[in-house]
């Protein structure tokens, strides 16, 4: 089999919060105040083929964006490698990854605070592809309007600031200036979160024709199952910095195996429902910063055993190309 | 029965923004009612005015843009005349808003606990401690795990849902009366979004507070929301009760919407997209200003719709061709 695109083994990432002046006197004085560490990231396997659309789903603070950060090349991870078909690159910079061919573009869950308040449109999309030589000086304001359209804005625009437009459109920005490189690889953080479904249809239709028209290999990161469902070849479940589930994205949607993976799929809002009654959250959530023994899922899962608080189920392959993390597999 | 003032009443607002190409009618005569304990989703396309509608209710839109015209009556006290005290000592007491981007609400710089704590003391004279444990509690209530060690952190620290939570949690400490929050679940997992509209629809239930839902996300305000408004270029296209509209939409705009739905079409496929794209508004389309994508547009068109309620009382629409089949 060809070898993936790209390939994590065992990556963690972990933030340590150190202790500030008035902390460690405190502990001067006797107290036991202890560093905070959040397990952002915990062991985590993943591999995406080329031409492959992976859908990064989980919920909110589970280390999505930080692993999509570890990819791009923006974080380094704490440990673990980064394989890039078959290379390891772990630990080069993104200059330097792409010498090898690695060339991740990332379009940004926040695009307010990842586009240049003091840029123009026009400069923010069409000055990376100057300077790598994709289109030369005089074809920026065509290359730029072509780029503005595709993603739905009027090229008119393209004279404005950041801050001149709605939500949904700087988030277009974003996408445009990450296409307009032609990357080979693109991490989408919740790109089209903040878009209305008419264009979110037109995103993600454009998403697919790039893919097949550039060979784009896409981690795609979203909260929201439909479009994942929609996008996706292939579906991976995180919760609380660790993957519980990968598989296909029908056999996944279909008959789910993870106990949360079933709890996520049941919560999904549909346009069918009305005046719904919300429910709290039951239990406590768990904290990144001191995450419940074994299974991190044993607080909230219906099917908890004794074993599930004191052993962490490993993530094995429980059908061809479907795996799971749960005890309930190795029962029979 | 109704004869209770609203919490808020829009009349014929238009809020336009002065910019060097000429000039930008972002909200452009819209008039929407809130009553007290009522739910009204605020729905429409990118880029529709939507925000600029919120920004201008509470007093913050941007320079070159300013409200030229029309009444934000909040509990009969018409904000549009307003000044500058009176609205800052309205907003995050009787009025708060929740950004689209969170980073609007919280300083970049400043932890957490600063922050809040400041939010808190500056309308109710509490102690820091009293001020902590309320923060602490907000926290909770927007599921937010380890609340005491969070607060010590700054916004970087904190996941994108997380910021929101926080930014959330903030427009809620002082129960105000009105809520307008944009988006605020947008990038939130179902579990937690089902957490955050249960806190808010039991505000509204037991306080009275009403809330504007500002989203593109039909599938929530449809669980939430009483009664819907649809949003294009600046204008309300169309209004009603929550199930008048999604159950029999009126506008051919409204229809598109509904069904780009991605859960409405099959995986794989293209999704059902409404063709062309958002007018500039600084080129708008003559009459209609929806026409060059109206698969029902006629010569008709070309003059600007009159409001009707051609179907059933309480649901209008913007439209002279509107899908009375489906009504
Ligand atoms: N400072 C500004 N200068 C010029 N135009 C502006 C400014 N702020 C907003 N606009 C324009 O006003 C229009 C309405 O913007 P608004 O933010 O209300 O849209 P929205 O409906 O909230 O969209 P989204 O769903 O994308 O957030 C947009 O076309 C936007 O480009
Ligand atoms: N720079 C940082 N310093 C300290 N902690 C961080 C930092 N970045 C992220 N974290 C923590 O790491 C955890 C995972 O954050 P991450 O942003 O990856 O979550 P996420 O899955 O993307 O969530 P969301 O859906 O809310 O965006 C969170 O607990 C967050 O507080
Ligand atoms: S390992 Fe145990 S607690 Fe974890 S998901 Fe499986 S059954 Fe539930
Ligand atoms: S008025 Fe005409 S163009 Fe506008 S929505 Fe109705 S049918 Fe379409
Ligand atoms: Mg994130
Ligand atoms: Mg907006």
């Amino acid at each position: 089999m060809a070898e993936p695109l790209i390939e994590l083994r065992d990556v963690s990432k972990r933030f340590v919060k150190t202790l500030d002046l008035a902390e460690k006197i405190v502990n001067l004085a006797g107290g036991s105040l202890r560093e905070e560490v959040v397990h952002a990231v915990d062991q985590v396997n993943l591999y995406v083929d080329e031409g492959e659309v992976v859908g990064l789903v989980g919920e909110s603070g589970c280390g999505k964006s930080t692993l999509g950060r570890v990819i791009a090349g923006i974080h380094a991870a704490s440990d673990g490698a980064l394989f890039y078909r078959g290379t390891d690159v772990t630990g080069l910079s993104p200059e330097e990854a792409k010498e090898w061919g690695l060339d991740v573009q990332m379009i940004f869950q926040d695009p307010m605070s990842s586009l240049n308040p003091r840029m123009r449109v026009r400069d923010i999309i069409g000055e990376a592809p100057v300077v790598h030589g994709i289109i030369k000086a005089g074809e920026m304001d065509d290359y730029v309007d072509d780029m503005l359209l595709r993603v739905g804005l009027d090229p008119l625009f393209k004279r404005r600031y950041p801050h001149q437009f709605s939500g949904g459109q700087r988030q277009r920005i974003g996408i445009a200036r990450a296409l307009a490189v032609r990357p080979g690889f693109l991490v989408c953080d919740e790109a089209i979160a903040a878009l209305d479904v008419s264009i979110q249809a037109q995103v993600i239709n454009l998403f697919s024709d790039l893919r097949e028209d550039l060979n784009l290999t896409y981690l795609f990161i979203s909260h929201d199952l439909g479009v994942v469902e929609h996008l996706s070849d292939r579906v991976v479940i995180m919760y609380l910095g660790r993957v519980v589930e990968s598989a296909p994205t029908e056999e996944l949607f279909d008959k789910p195996n993870h106990p949360y993976t079933t709890a996520l799929l049941a919560e999904v809002p549909r346009i069918e429902n009305r005046g719904r009654k919300f429910m709290p959250i039951k239990g406590e959530i768990p904290s990144p910063i001191d995450p419940p023994s074994g299974c991190h899922f044993h607080p909230r899962c219906p099917h908890a055993m004794p074993r599930c608080q004191a052993e962490q189920p490993v993530l094995r392959e429980i059908a061809p190309g479907r795996f799971s993390a749960c005890h309930l597999n190795n029962e029979a | 029965m109704e004869d209770e003032t609203p919490t808020l009443a829009v009349e014929d607002l238009k809020t336009h923004f002065f910019t060097k190409l000429g000039v930008a009618e972002a909200v452009n005569g819209v008039s929407f009612t809130v009553k007290k304990g009522e739910v009204v989703g605020l729905v429409g396309e990118s880029g529709s005015g939507k925000s600029v509608t919120g920004f201008s209710i509470i007093g913050l839109v941007d320079h070159p843009g300013r409200v030229v015209e029309g009444k934000i009556l909040f509990k009969g006290e018409d904000l549009a005349q307003a000044d500058d005290d009176r609205m800052r000592s309205l907003r995050g007491r009787r009025i708060a808003m929740i950004f689209q981007d969170p980073m609007m609400t919280l300083n970049p710089v400043l932890r957490i606990d600063t922050q809040m704590i400041e939010a808190v003391q500056a309308h109710e004279q509490v102690s820091e401690k009293e001020a902590r444990e309320t923060a602490r509690d907000a926290l909770v209530q927007v599921g937010i795990p380890s609340p005491d060690e969070r607060l010590k952190s700054y916004p970087h620290q904190f996941s994108g849902g997380m910021r929101q939570r926080v930014a959330i949690a903030t427009a809620l400490l002082h129960k105000p009366d009105l809520i307008i929050a944009d988006e605020p679940t947008t990038a939130l997992d179902v579990t937690i979004q089902g957490q955050i509209l249960h806190e808010v629809q039991k505000l509204c239930r037991e306080t009275g507070m009403s809330l504007i839902w500002i989203t593109h996300d039909l599938s929530v305000v449809a669980g939430l929301a009483d009664r819907i408004c649809v949003m294009y270029a600046g204008q309300i296209v169309e209004r009603g009760e929550i199930s008048d509209v999604l159950d029999h939409p009126l506008h051919p705009y409204t229809n598109g919407l509904i069904g780009s739905v991605p859960s409405h079409n099959r995986r794989g496929q293209p999704l059902a997209q409404i063709p062309g794209m958002t007018p500039s508004l600084l080129n708008l389309p003559e009459g209609c200003a929806f026409h060059p994508r109206c698969p029902r547009a006629d010569g008709a068109c070309f003059v600007q719709p009159q409001v009707t309620e051609p179907a059933k009382l309480g649901h209008e629409v913007r439209c002279v061709h509107p899908h009375l089949e489906q009504a």
